[in-house]
């Protein structure tokens, strides 16, 4: 757990860090404005999301595959990081949106996505807390942590075959990046910071999962 | 008298065939659903504003959302008949593998789910004033394919949420993400159909249904045996 | 961890009892036995052959009669048995189901279905349930709870009755009583163990 503190003191560190360089040392973009610099939160929160999602699914494979307790811990712990992040972006998306499209909304595919992996979020941690055997909550999650992840790919196809008006995607592009050098380089930046502190987060909520399950062992044996 | 004990696919057929025999005898929750479809169909056509949005506009989303709730509620009861006497033990103790009693229960979830279906489909037409023409056919196939697809994920969510507090609410709240691809590629294909576009100019959506469907039947057979494997 | 140590073994024939107080592990060994639930170390052999939940079809020479009857309320009893016959494989599922419900002495109420039933009877149609696939070991959970003494006695006498011979019963109960009654050897577990043996 000491680890997990370290890493999200570096990671706080680094997103202000970010941000600074965002808005002091970053260009303003030209269409968009000012509110254009809530990319960089916006963004790498989204890929974090994205990011923790899939962590919850591959340990629940592996959980189901191996048995090891600490894989559905570290996924209760990734899953719970991870909707925060989630309505980080949910949140960020229409602020930076309403100025710039006109509406709070829009049913565009990346955000579409995101909402429903919300709801993914949302599904696997409210089955968590109605379940109170460790080892079928675990099984249970498992389950659902598998079949989630596997539905993300399928969410983002569905969502596509809708027509977009969200930004086209900048750094993961074929033709390369369509941004300026310096607003890739603060959004890396901003985006490894900001992979710092999910992991930093997510170690901290695993040491206190873990702590639990001690606490509720001894329970047991002392009943 | 030397017992030969079903294979997988055999003994998925007896506990499908029980399931259905015990529904039609009762009929209660395939009236309830066919009533609860009727009803939705109805609201939507009396909730929305007749002068801005025709009703061909809005039927085929009516329509699909209307069977995504009926196989909801049908789902949410497919492993509550289990619990009654304790039923499940009994399945669960039966020299049958699980993956027989997932197929067992998906085959009757899907006949079940699609016989609601295709009752809805006349009040559909009936209520909303569409001609099929000749939309007849991809409808069905598309019906098929979007169907197989969250019935697959629905029967194991079904059995997961049987023995688990607020299960009226659990499922829905786990399943209905899970639907947004068929039902998506299902109102889609059928709103085209229904403009006399060919089928063949949906081939995209019913590409994905068909992986989705592949994808989701297998990972469902896959990790059901894990609810009960304690 | 809920039992260790646990070892016994069951004569043809023979009827023991597993006593203890609730919440002792008496119903975790009951579905480790039954080949539901996988014990973290050791095995359960059945004429030798090992029951293990991964294999079902190790499960098919032992029946269970719970105090849950384990019967759909939509079928008739005659339909229910059916199912479970066509399930263990055996070949001529009417007739099976027929003969199950007479030897419990319900063949007239074969066309009821459980809804209508009292509670004896509903114990009664279950020990039908519970043998008509002729097993080998039989599994008894508590099986005389919400009965009184003249429906327990009834489907007493009636299981000493209609028992195959061979057939290794082992009963679960914390009723003192009924172990005595049906068995001829108890086992009380204590502390997750088994403690003492008497007869």
């Amino acid at each position: 757990m000491r680890t997990g503190r370290v890493l999200i003191v570096i990671g706080l560190l680094g997103v202000t860090a970010a941000y600074v360089r965002a808005i002091a040392f970053t260009g303003v973009e030209a269409v968009q404005g000012p509110a254009q610099k809530i990319m960089y939160v916006h963004v790498p929160s989204a890929w974090c999301a994205f990011m923790a999602f899939s962590l919850v699914g591959i340990c629940s494979g592996l959980y189901l595959w191996l048995g090891d307790r600490r894989l559905d811990t570290f996924s209760e712990a990734s899953a719970e990081v991870g909707i925060v992040l989630t309505g980080l972006v949910l949140v960020t998306g229409p602020i930076w949106g309403k100025p710039i499209w006109g509406t709070w909304w829009q049913w565009e595919p990346r955000l579409t996505s995101t909402l429903f992996l919300f709801f993914l979020f949302v599904g696997y941690l409210t089955l968590r807390r109605a379940m109170f055997d460790p080892a079928e909550r675990a099984r249970y999650s498992a389950v659902v942590g598998i079949l989630g992840a596997m539905l993300v790919p399928f969410i983002h196809l569905s969502v596509y075959m809708f027509r977009t008006i969200h930004p086209r995607p900048v750094v993961l592009n074929p033709e390369g990046p369509t941004m300026p050098g310096a607003f890739v380089a603060t959004l890396l930046f901003s985006l490894s910071a900001f992979t710092v502190l999910y992991l930093g987060l997510v170690t901290t909520r695993y040491g206190l999962g873990r702590l639990r399950e001690l606490r509720e062992a001894r329970h047991v044996s002392a009943a | 008298m030397k017992a030969s004990l079903p294979g997988t696919i055999a003994a998925a057929l007896i506990i499908a065939g029980k399931d259905l025999r015990s529904e039609l005898r009762r009929r209660t929750a395939l009236v309830s659903a066919v009533v609860f479809a009727a009803l939705i169909l109805v609201i939507f056509n009396f909730a929305r504003d007749p002068t801005s949005l025709r009703a061909e506009q809005l039927a085929p989303s009516a329509f699909w959302i209307t069977c995504a709730f009926a196989a909801v509620t049908a789902l949410s009861r497919a492993f509550a008949v289990e619990l009654e006497h304790g039923a499940l033990d009994g399945l669960l103790l039966a020299p049958v593998p699980r993956e027989a009693l997932f197929l067992g229960k998906f085959l009757g979830n899907l006949v079940f789910v699609l016989l609601v279906e295709s009752v809805a489909l006349p009040l559909f037409v009936l209520f909303f004033n569409v001609s099929l023409k000749g939309a007849l056919p991809g409808i069905t196939l598309v019906a098929l394919l979007a169907t197989v697809g969250f019935v697959a994920v629905g029967t194991v969510f079904s059995a997961l949420t049987a023995r688990v507090r607020f299960n009226e609410l659990m499922l829905p709240v786990l399943l209905l993400p899970f639907m947004l691809p068929p039902l998506a590629g299902a109102a889609q294909v059928t709103a085209a159909l229904l403009n006399g576009r060919p089928l063949l100019e949906s081939a995209g959506w019913l590409r994905l249904l068909l992986v989705y469907d592949i994808t989701f039947v297998t990972l469902s057979l896959l990790v059901f045996p894990a609810l009960f494997d304690e | 961890m809920v039992l260790d140590g646990v070892s016994f073994s069951l004569e043809e024939g023979e009827t023991i009892a597993v006593t203890g107080p609730n919440g002792i592990g008496k119903t975790t060994l009951l579905r480790i036995l039954a080949g539901l639930l996988r014990p973290s170390a050791g095995e359960v052999l059945l004429d030798g052959l090992p029951v293990r939940t991964a294999d079902p079809r190790s499960r098919a020479a032992i029946g269970l009669l719970s105090h849950r009857a384990m019967l759909y309320d939509d079928l008739t009893l005659q339909e229910n048995l059916e199912f479970v016959a066509r399930l263990y494989g055996l070949p001529n599922a009417r007739q099976a189901a027929r003969d199950a419900l007479d030897q419990v002495e319900l063949l007239a109420r074969a066309g009821d279905s459980p809804r209508t039933l009292s509670r004896g009877l509903i114990q009664r149609a279950a020990l039908a349930r519970a043998l008509l696939h002729a097993p080998r070991l039989l599994l008894l959970d508590e099986p005389f709870t919400g009965l009184d003494s003249a429906a327990a006695s009834r489907l007493k006498s009636l299981l000493a009755a209609r028992r195959p011979a061979g057939l290794g019963t082992i009963i679960v109960t914390h009723q003192m009583h009924e172990a005595r009654d049906i068995a001829s050897r108890v086992l009380a577990l204590q502390g997750g163990a088994i403690g003492s043996t008497a007869a």
